[in-house]
């Protein structure tokens, strides 16, 4: 039966058990965030490099990644080592799983990724380049110098779309059972902690996905507008 | 001595060929302006001494020091090619400043990068560029809050802030509204004033007339015609060339 005097009365056990399973979720949301933005940037030059066996390869990875469900490469890459190769790589316990879900989330978003500086950067007109070409500036320069700000004005948008993104798919790793906040929401459905047969502090979860994309949306809209001072 | 010497160029985009041999030679202060229909190969004949193309066959020889020669091609690093790039200057049709910074960043930008002087050198000499094409108040304007006009002024005073030997302008008006031509053929007229080389592929006849000292016609990738304004275009000798100007004018 729902009741709100029992959500009152199991108000604490609960948030403190989803409190730590939000700090996996973040964990894993800025693991990612901090080789997936690197990583991307590397796989964006690899697809548009003029060495067409390197674009072509790093163009198969990006469609393999993208065109595939993240929750079935979750599986593969935590499960396949240790079924197929008979060593379990990642190690025991909740930071093997971790371990793996990190490597997974950080291949797939750097696909995605790639892409979006891709669109960047070729969205610089050419014009700029050669502009710092005949001023005698070197291709590192006139990357760091005339390029990457123009380049990082255009993708904030559809980057932001993306990281919050991330925040949900987060929870995809419950298919390794890493005990993220789904997770814990979920254990009190089975019972954890003298509660069991309860739904609400699953979908309680939700929240903090809220709370935190509000934050990230108000960290994003601070960067667009600091920003506009130039047009590109 | 010829400032700059330009043999046989040759350069061609799949199976067209752009530039069908083209030979000239400027000398210092000279200013040559370089005229002709759309597709004649103007532009790429620019771009060819700017290093923004190679061409398939030839030379360009600047202040005695061959910076091209289309058959050694390989032997030029990257580094090297760059400094070799520093003869030229180009302003673009387009003005492609660097929109993320300021008017004097702009300016200041490549002579810090290339460590050409002192950080206090290098600004005292943009803030005298910026002075001279008439912009002092907007020398912390960002490139869209200024006219098209006063961003290819900028486009020029940071194209002089390398002292480049040959000052190079890509139709540096078409872009723009007919009442601001003015200031930047103003601004490109007061430096013949100051003794600098200049090429400028132009589609005004009478500024070309009034400033340069040597008028080159293209057609078809070839040089149809090459003298003083008086020859070239007080009494052109070709046909094509009498074409071209009853058609401009």
């Amino acid at each position: 039966m729902f009741s709100f005097d029992t959500i009152i009365q199991q108000f604490p056990v609960v948030f403190e058990a989803l409190n730590v399973g939000f700090i996996q979720t973040l964990k894993l949301f800025f693991v990612t965030i901090l080789g997936a933005l690197p990583l991307g940037l590397i796989i964006s030059f690899g697809s548009m490099s003029k060495f067409k066996p390197l674009s072509g390869l790093i163009k198969i990875i990006v469609w393999i990644v993208r065109g595939s469900p993240l929750m079935i490469q979750l599986l593969i890459i935590y499960f396949f080592p240790g079924l197929v190769l008979g060593t379990n790589i990642w190690g025991n316990g909740e930071s093997g799983r971790f371990f793996a879900a990190a490597v997974a989330f950080i291949i797939n978003y750097s696909c995605y990724f790639s892409e979006i500086y891709r669109g960047g950067i070729q969205g610089v007109p050419h014009g700029q380049q050669e502009a710092g070409q005949v001023l005698g500036l070197s291709k590192s320069q006139i990357f760091f110098k005339v390029t990457l700000l123009q380049m990082v004005k255009r993708i904030v948008p559809p980057m932001s779309n993306e990281i919050i993104t991330l925040v949900k798919d987060t929870s995809l790793a419950r298919i390794i059972a890493l005990q993220e906040v789904i997770w814990a929401g979920q254990a009190f459905m089975k019972g954890s902690q003298g509660i069991s047969g309860q739904i609400w502090p699953l979908f309680f979860t939700a929240i903090y996905y809220l709370v935190f994309n509000g934050i990230l949306t108000l960290l994003f809209n601070a960067l667009e507008k600091k920003l506009s001072y130039f047009k590109a | 001595m010829a400032v700059l010497e330009v043999k046989s160029l040759k350069k061609s985009f799949g199976k067209t060929q752009v530039l069908k041999g083209i030979d000239f030679s400027l000398e210092k202060g000279e200013v040559l302006a370089i005229i002709g229909s759309s597709g004649s190969g103007k532009t790429t004949l620019l771009r060819c001494l700017n290093s923004l193309e190679f061409a398939d066959n030839g030379t360009i020889t600047v202040n005695g020091d061959v910076i091209f020669d289309a058959e050694q091609k390989q032997k030029f690093s990257e580094s090297e090619l760059r400094q070799k790039r520093l003869h030229f200057g180009l302003v673009f049709q387009q003005f492609n400043l660097f929109p993320q910074y300021t008017v004097l960043q702009n300016v200041t930008l490549a002579p810090t990068l290339l460590k050409k002087g002192t950080p206090e050198e290098i600004k005292a000499n943009a803030v005298k560029l910026i002075e001279s094409v008439g912009l002092s108040e907007k020398i912390d304007f960002y490139p869209c809050q200024l006219s098209g006009g006063q961003q290819q002024r900028v486009a020029i005073a940071r194209a002089l802030a390398l002292q480049p030997d040959v000052l190079c302008f890509d139709e540096p008006t078409s872009a723009l509204d007919p009442e601001l031509t003015g200031e930047v053929l103003k601004v490109i007229r007061s430096l013949k004033d100051g003794n600098s080389t200049m090429i400028v592929v132009t589609h005004e006849i009478d500024f070309a007339h009034d400033v340069a000292d040597k008028i080159l016609f293209m057609a078809d990738g070839v040089i149809e015609e090459f003298g003083t304004p008086e020859e070239v275009i007080e009494n052109p000798k070709s046909e094509r060339t009498k074409a071209f100007l009853s058609r401009v004018n």
